[in-house]
């Protein structure tokens, strides 16, 4: 059987990963409470606010059990707001938001500026083949510390990491749901799979 | 493997980077606030994004007069003490009033009905800005219109400042209602709704295609309550605005909070019941019948 993929569905852009996956021929699950985390093998944390994210995780008695799951290694992809979620430091943030160390890095909220610096770009990154990646940047944090283990996929402006891999959790301060662009879902799924 | 490093250039400012941040804001809910304390207590319960406005609809609809864009310096001061995006509101074609929001640094514009109209033909041109704008609607052709100026989110109208969501739910049937509709249309009926909708020929026919509205649809105008806001989600909103509903309730933090809850999780009864629970007054509602000035007929 198929390992099951969850995506985290308590605010954000949950539909536009569902339809990345979707394309991939893969059914999402939409986790909100923790009997639905059960039935996952592995879950997408998608872009949004990660500060609201925080407070509805615990809120919904979500944040320990998946804290536990990603301990015990359950795959994971986040992006933006996601990948605030994962990391062990958060800058920037609110000093009640909390995040699960999934991933040794530290990140900055917001880094690039506000809404008016938001952007796009082509970006090289490792493990993904072919034409460069179209990445979408919106109000977006950047990777400010890089433990050891940890795998830079992807920098800016020389070496701001912009996407980091360690074990089977992959971050991105971009948005792969916003374009058409599916390789980063496939590399995530790659890593599920092995 | 080593890591890789990019110097492309940037793009700001793109219907992509405008639209995705309405992505982001989906399944949250956007508050109004009209000083910092305010701004402080809906990012405490989990607002995603706050309105910076100087009176909260139902004041403006009691004090009557012009009602402006607010003044930049508390536009800042709310700016100065919130991490979740802050958008403020320009009169319906007051580009001017925009031209400042967007010099201000507000991460979206909304051109509000709240607000007096300042022209009674023209919406502002919403592509000449780096700044993304979200409009107001009451039915599908408007949305359409508003889109084709380059709105990067709808808000279904409603009635603001009454508490009651009697109007959000007529326009929100009337917009999602027409989507249904026109994806069951055959290609010779498209020509046809696009002319009883006044609205451009390539947006329905991509409609049709997609059976989905081109950016993002948020609800807003009389939500009051946690209940309100899963009705709203239920009917096909993807995220809601509260305007006087949470600073005109009798405890303000718990009702913010509880509307946070209940937007997330809107399908769960149980979720819903818990949150509903001993939240003292909602604000006062009034009857759309006994309204001498109806906010939603603004725009055009």
């Amino acid at each position: 059987m198929s390992p099951a993929i969850g995506i985290l569905a308590l605010q954000g852009a949950v539909d536009l990963h569902a339809r990345a996956l979707a394309r991939l021929g893969v059914d999402a699950v939409e986790v909100r409470r923790p009997a639905q985390l059960d039935t996952v093998d592995a879950l997408v944390l998608p872009g949004g606010e990660s500060s609201a994210i925080s407070k509805l995780l615990v809120l919904n008695s979500l944040f320990d059990p998946l804290r536990e799951r990603l301990r015990a290694g359950m795959p994971a992809f986040g992006t933006c707001a996601g990948m605030i979620l994962l990391a062990t430091g958060v800058l920037d943030g609110r000093t009640d938001q909390r995040s699960f160390a999934a991933i040794d890095i530290d990140v900055r909220r917001n880094a690039f500026g506000r809404q008016n610096d938001s952007f796009e770009t082509e970006l090289e990154v490792a493990g993904v083949d072919g034409p460069t990646v179209h990445a979408v940047f919106i109000r977006a944090p950047v990777v400010e510390r890089v433990g050891p283990g940890v795998e830079v996929l992807a920098t800016v402006d020389g070496d701001r990491a912009v996407a980091c891999r360690q074990g089977a959790v992959i971050v991105t301060s971009f948005h792969p749901e916003l374009s058409d662009d599916l390789r980063l879902h496939e590399l995530f799924l790659a890593g599920v799979a092995a | 493997m080593a890591p890789q490093h990019s110097d492309a250039p940037r793009e700001t400012g793109t219907q992509l980077v405008k639209r995705g941040l309405a992505d982001m804001l989906k399944g949250g809910v956007i508050m109004d606030v009209v000083d910092p304390e305010q701004a402080r207590i809906a990012e405490d319960a989990g607002a995603i994004a706050v309105m910076a406005l100087e009176r909260v609809p139902s004041d403006i609809r009691r004090d009557g007069g012009v009602a402006r864009m607010s003044d930049p310096e508390m536009i800042e001061g709310i700016k100065a003490v919130t991490t979740v995006p802050v958008m403020a509101k320009a009169r319906i074609g007051h580009f001017a009033e925009a031209q400042i929001l967007q010099s201000l640094g507000v991460d979206y514009i909304d051109e509000s009905e709240v607000l007096t109209p300042a022209d009674e033909a023209h919406h502002i041109d919403k592509w000449a800005f780096t700044t993304p704008f979200v409009c107001g609607a009451t039915n599908l052709g408007e949305a359409l219109r508003r889109i084709s100026e380059g709105a990067c989110m709808i808000r279904s109208k409603g009635e603001a400042g009454t508490g009651n969501v009697v109007e959000a739910v007529r326009h929100l049937r009337s917009i999602l209602g027409d989507i249904r509709r026109i994806g069951t249309a055959d290609p010779a009926e498209l020509f046809d709704w696009a002319k009883r909708l006044q609205a451009p020929l390539p947006l329905v026919q991509e409609i049709a295609e997609t059976g989905t509205l081109p950016v993002p649809m948020f609800c807003a105008g009389g939500i009051a309550t946690p209940a309100d806001a899963a009705l709203v989600m239920q009917l096909g909103a993807q995220a809601v605005f509260v305007g006087s509903g949470i600073f005109k309730s009798s405890d303000p933090s718990r009702m913010a909070r509880a509307i946070v809850e209940a937007t997330a999780n809107y399908t769960d009864p149980d979720i819903l019941a818990k949150v509903s629970r001993g939240l003292g007054e909602a604000m006062p509602g009034l009857e759309i019948g006994s309204l001498d000035t109806k906010l939603a007929e603004r725009g055009w």
